[in-house]
């Protein structure tokens, strides 16, 4: 096993499916000559050459048109937004065509395609760089979503995600870009749809995706302190949402505590806690906490916009308010 | 840079085509024609719903560029005013009309109806129903005709409404960065919508729009199937060898409103029979009376038989079945 950034190990899945599939290409603003405005992308360009690693305009739109047409006409684009900002431009295509090809045409066409890049809140960007898109991502039928927080779920993930027939969007963290993580050296997936238990735990389960992985970690090893035993449970999988893990979680600890740097409103921390509410109720000792980001846009001031999202403090209080703890 | 080509020549003499080639391309027009008129009718008879385009009046736009495509490895994309093309790619007029009746033998199994005419065999991809929506599509359609290296072009259609989008641009900018063999074609029948397209365009000749992405551009009759012909013909083999893509301005007229919920106030009378006067239709049935390559006869037989096809289609929609509650749950993942 070696150690290696989240960056490293989207790279190598995108070079390990590269090498094993031709008809996989990747396209978008500066992953080729510039090697990515993330790293993710560096050194494809010198191992794969410009038919199959593709710097494009800035027209967020059109390119990710092309690669649905692309799709559907028999290859498998991974389509890489600089930041999930920018993708708001491509919506129409994603939302109107991706995830509707294969039901306007009855079954007859597929569109095997990847959005990938960074999404959530980063740092002194303000309120047009630093947004969370899960919400918006998971309401339609059609896409699948995932959201991985470790290097070995990143690199599993999007190998899943570029052999998928359906359009897959991967979401990527900015700040999570450089974390380390355990890869093992020979070939696996992770497979789409599965959550995963980080940590177990037998009196509260924290139920979380994406960068706050690290934040209910940490919070957990404080409340363990306390002789608090928090299980954490990574969705990884937004769309298809594994379900029964939630509920097989929430039935053997009766609390729980969901974490999403998202908005509040319709939010997959909402749907969530929703269901635990709706399908472990007779199960629950107290009622579900969603730890979410504030509603507001996100300020510029960094004491500000550390205090709008998720912290390791907002969830020990929750985890202590599911506790009836004071 | 490139040059834009002056509007066609008068198609030459139709004799230099045989009898059963010019028969074809007459006998797909009136299939589109009676065919169209069929589901004017079935929809006012709220058989059909939703929103309905019809495409009287340009059915010489699709079926003379069709002919000049070999779908074997071409494409082609429209918009939601769609089932001209499906009908000229060789679909069934059952299966147009099912889906317009939203009957699970609809090619589309009744979830698509009007605006989402497809079929993957014969490489018509759709049917789009956002305007211009098509055109990044049928530009990554093109993009792997290349990438897979099999000559194939595409032919990506839209109206002069959709030209104004934004995925316009973006599109035609990719298409000629990466030298792809996509033949946009503005089937430009003068209206988006209700809006006449001299109050809402900075130009009159879309073509061109090609020069600000150095690429060739075309002012085509859309009107004159022959021609239109004759230009697609080049227009596709000139894409086809040098791997470019193209801007064409076809100029046509639609009979009918936008959408049959459309009573198209905004032109007069006498505009829409001065079209009249230059039907794709007549305007070949003519030329082959000229040449003596059809009788009066034949075309009232060709005519009866598109009529015989369009009323066929409707019994075939009637008896079909509706789709089964579960099958929502279908055709949604693969």
């Amino acid at each position: 096993m070696a150690e290696i950034a989240i960056r490293d190990a989207l790279r190598q899945a995108l070079e390990e499916e590269m090498n094993r599939d031709e008809t996989v290409f990747l396209m978008g603003e500066e992953v080729g000559e510039y090697n990515g405005a993330y790293k993710v992308s560096r050194g494809l360009l010198d191992t794969f050459g410009p038919k199959r690693v593709l710097d494009t305009p800035i027209a967020e739109l059109g390119f990710t048109g092309l690669g649905v047409g692309a799709a559907i006409a028999g290859l498998r684009p991974v389509v890489e937004w600089m930041t999930f900002n920018f993708a708001l431009l491509a919506l129409d295509q994603v939302i109107n065509n991706a995830a509707k090809m294969r039901h306007m045409s009855g079954g007859q066409l597929k569109c095997p395609i990847v959005f990938r890049g960074p999404n959530g809140p980063a740092e002194f960007l303000s309120s047009q760089h630093s947004q969370a898109f899960q919400s918006f991502l998971v309401h339609v039928p059609g896409l699948k979503v995932v959201a991985p927080a470790t290097a070995y779920d990143a690199k599993g993930l999007l190998k899943s995600a570029i052999r998928d027939d359906n359009p897959v969007v991967v979401l990527e963290s900015e700040m999570a870009y450089g974390w380390t993580g355990e890869v093992p050296d020979e070939e696996y997936l992770v497979p789409i749809g599965k959550a995963d238990i980080k940590r177990e735990g037998s009196d509260v389960t924290l139920i979380v995706h994406s960068k706050p992985l690290k934040m209910a970690l940490e919070a957990a090893d404080e409340l363990a302190k306390q002789d608090i035993h928090a299980e954490v449970l990574d969705l990884r999988s937004l769309r298809p949402l594994d379900e029964e893990a939630i509920y097989e979680s929430v039935r053997k600890t009766h609390r729980c505590v969901v974490i999403d740097e998202s908005w509040p409103m319709a939010s997959v921390g909402s749907h969530v806690a929703w269901l635990v509410s709706r399908n472990c109720f007779d199960e629950l000792d107290a009622q579900v906490e969603l730890v979410a980001s504030e509603d507001v846009p996100m300020p510029y001031n960094h004491k500000l916009e550390l205090a709008v999202q998720p912290s390791v403090e907002k969830i020990i209080k929750a985890v202590k308010t599911v506790l009836y703890i004071k | 840079m490139a040059k834009n080509q002056e509007s066609s020549k008068k198609s030459e003499s139709p004799q230099k085509y045989d009898k059963k080639f010019l028969t074809g391309l007459l006998v797909d027009m009136l299939n589109i024609r009676r065919f169209e008129e069929k589901a004017a009718q079935m929809y006012g008879l709220k058989k059909i719903g939703g929103f309905c385009h019809l495409y009287n009046g340009q059915e010489a736009v699709a079926v003379g560029s069709v002919a000049a495509l070999d779908l074997k490895r071409d494409y082609i994309l429209t918009s939601y005013r769609d089932h001209g093309h499906a009908l000229a790619v060789g679909m069934s007029a059952d299966s147009v009309m099912a889906e317009l009746f939203g009957k699970i033998t609809g090619c589309s199994r009744g979830k698509g109806g009007s605006m989402h005419m497809f079929d993957a065999e014969r490489h018509m991809l759709g049917g789009n129903g956002i305007v211009g929506a098509q055109i990044p599509i049928a530009t990554g359609v093109a993009f792997a005709s290349k990438y897979k290296g099999t000559d194939g072009v595409t032919l990506c259609y839209f109206g002069d409404g959709a030209i104004h989008q934004g995925a316009f641009h973006e599109s035609l900018n990719l298409a000629a960065v990466w030298k792809l063999p996509a033949i946009y074609i503005v089937e430009n029948n003068n209206f988006g919508m209700g809006t006449a397209v001299r109050r809402v365009s900075s130009v009159d000749d879309f073509s061109v729009k090609a020069a600000g992405y150095d690429i060739p551009g075309k002012v085509v009759n859309g009107m004159d199937v022959l021609s239109l012909y004759e230009d697609l013909k080049e227009v596709i083999a000139d894409a086809r060898k040098n791997s470019r893509p193209w801007l064409l301005d076809v100029k046509t007229y639609r009979y009918k409103g936008h959408s049959m919920s459309d009573p198209a106030k905004y032109r007069t009378k006498e505009e829409l029979e001065k079209y009249k006067e230059q039907d794709p239709i007549l305007l070949l049935k003519a030329r082959m009376l000229k040449d003596k390559q059809i009788t009066e006869d034949e075309f009232k037989k060709f005519d009866d038989e598109a009529k015989k096809i369009a009323q066929a289609s409707v019994d075939f929609a009637e008896k079909s079945e509706e789709p089964a509650l579960e099958t929502m749950y279908e055709d949604i993942y693969a």
